[in-house]
């Protein structure tokens, strides 16, 4: 194992270290429990965004805490679930009356723990409503597994959802066009390499050199089918099928497309694979109206990318075009 | 015989001690077939344990499962916190304020504990987790009972079960949790769930049988 780390088990509250001496002006971090909050929390009379997830997806979920996007981020060990009491103290720290979305990826151990601290907030006299994304299309057959993974929709859908609770929105409100979101948004990704866990030490599966994994979740877990390495537009294509034929999109549709890098893909190559996106969803009628590229949800060193397709109306655009400030994500402030 | 509290605090050093030296183990029973983090997170929650064994030295069995149960829930994360966590939430209300059980009240506390996890983690046998090898260790351990075996008789069928249970993941489908993701996939390889509940069962015989 090749990393820039110091102990395995230091990552994550060394990374939070480096978090709050990077970005002190945007958040707070807060040790044992973890998690990051809004420097400004909590906001008033706004409802409370919080998600969480295992660490090594950076900057998903804590760099994209700030205005306009989350309130408070639960970092749990790489690639684990964090644990109810971060979950329950970040959603005490940023309720401010309004209420508390918990916006949770469709993850076994994620659902459960989240599930525990929102009857432990609940217990407390706090308003949760908790909001389930799973957009990963890869996964077909929901009665057969834990059910469609949550992935690139969650990084809009926080986006979305900040917005919408900055705007002063209800608890239900809030929670319902996160809702609306995740219905409306689509997701695949791949994987060219795998990725090593710190506390593992060695690749999470093998890839030989000539075979790329189709399907990949976010957490180097193989994918739906692996084959020999095909060309970038090959590839696109094949992730741009299911995720264009599982709505269905429609011919007239306008629609968010966000390329993401799974972490060790250069944007250069990003770039070659929403050319080709691009070029596949204006075959099909739909208008490409806004875009994300970049390394936004990602899975420790591995190389590869997804693709996420949201279909947007006017609403949806202003949301996504309101001002954010986060470490991850900022701008029209 | 029965169980006594110092025999649980025994069972919970052993388990912590067992966890640890089979940590890269289950982190490799992991790797095919999940996330690659099951022996990393059950070494956390049960050191933890060991970090409060000085607070609940004195008290009855019912406190030491329920700060077991916060512990693991607050240090392990994951699917295994809530589920080990439930599993001994549930125990710990089943010994509320008791010195020792029985080994006919131990088959109530195991089978009230093993409910918890269904309940938690929504799963039936064979769909390849950690209740593939926690209900036929129940079973074995109830029908021991009824047949009037020893403690120690019955400890040990529970555990062989367990074992046995874990073994049968192997060939199966997994259809719940990360492992359900491959599919077909998921076939030959253990379930590293059920193999931490073998280790934990096996762990209760060994210790309280003296072996």
């Amino acid at each position: 194992m090749k990393k820039l780390i110091n102990q395995p088990e230091d990552v994550v509250v060394e990374e939070l270290q480096g978090i709050a001496y990077a970005h002190g002006d945007l958040v707070k971090v807060h040790y044992n429990p973890n998690f990051i909050v809004r420097a400004d929390a909590p906001v008033k009379g706004k409802v409370g965004v919080i998600s969480g997830g295992g660490s090594g997806h950076e900057p998903m979920h804590g760099g994209f805490v700030g205005m306009g996007m989350l309130d408070a981020a639960c970092p749990g060990a790489v690639f684990t679930s964090p644990t109810p009491d971060q979950m329950l103290e970040a959603t005490k720290a940023v309720n401010g009356g309004a209420g508390v979305v918990h916006i949770v990826k469709n993850y076994t151990g994620d659902i459960m723990n989240f599930e525990m601290a929102a009857e432990l907030a609940r217990a407390e006299g706090i308003d949760v409503e908790a909001v389930i994304t799973n957009d990963d299309v890869a996964v077909q057959d929901s009665l057969y597994t834990a059910g469609r993974r949550g992935v690139g929709i969650t990084v809009i859908a926080e986006k979305i959802s900040g917005a919408a609770a900055e705007q002063g929105r209800s608890l239900k409100e809030v929670a319902d066009i996160c809702r609306k979101v995740n219905a409306q948004g689509r997701s695949m990704g791949m994987a060219l390499t795998s990725c090593t866990v710190p506390h593992a030490g060695k690749p999470t599966f093998d890839l030989p050199e000539d075979e790329m994994e189709i399907g990949i979740g976010i957490h180097g877990e193989p994918g739906r089918v692996r084959m020999k390495l095909k060309s970038a537009d090959e590839v696109t294509a094949m992730l741009m099928e299911p995720i264009i034929g599982d709505l269905p999109y429609k011919s007239g549709d306008n629609v968010l497309l966000f390329v993401n890098g799974m972490g060790g893909t250069p944007l250069l190559e990003l770039y070659v694979i929403y050319r080709k996106a691009y070029e596949i969803a204006e075959q099909h009628g739909l208008k490409v109206v806004r875009n994300l590229i970049g390394p936004y949800i990602t899975s420790l060193e591995m190389a590869g990318t997804s693709i996420t397709m949201l279909k947007v109306d006017d609403d949806l655009v202003k949301l996504w075009d309101a001002p954010v400030k986060t470490p991850g994500l900022r701008w029209g402030v | 015989m029965s169980i006594s509290r110092d025999d649980i605090l025994a069972w919970l050093q052993d388990v912590a001690r067992i966890i640890a030296e089979n940590r890269d183990y289950l982190v490799q029973l992991d790797s095919p077939i999940g996330d690659a983090d099951h022996g990393a997170n059950m070494d956390r929650g049960f050191r933890a344990i060991m970090g409060k064994m000085g607070e609940i030295s004195d008290k009855d069995i019912g406190t030491i499962f329920k700060t077991a149960a916060m512990t693991l829930i607050a240090t392990v994360g994951g699917a295994s916190g809530p589920l080990y966590g439930t599993f001994f939430l549930q125990a710990g209300t089943k010994t509320a304020g008791k010195m020792e059980i029985s080994i006919e009240e131990w088959a109530v506390v195991l089978e009230a504990a093993l409910a918890g996890i269904v309940m938690r983690g929504k799963a039936e046998v064979n769909q390849k987790t950690m209740v593939d090898a926690l209900t036929p260790a129940v079973q074995a351990l109830k029908q021991a009972v009824a047949e009037g075996k020893s403690q120690a008789e019955a400890l040990e069928l529970s555990a062989e079960a367990a074992r046995q249970g874990m073994l049968a993941t192997i060939p199966m489908l997994a259809l719940k949790g990360r492992a359900s993701y491959l599919g077909e996939r998921s076939i030959g390889h253990q379930d590293p769930g059920a193999t931490s509940s073998y280790l934990i069962l096996n762990s209760a015989a060994k210790v309280w049988n003296g072996v």
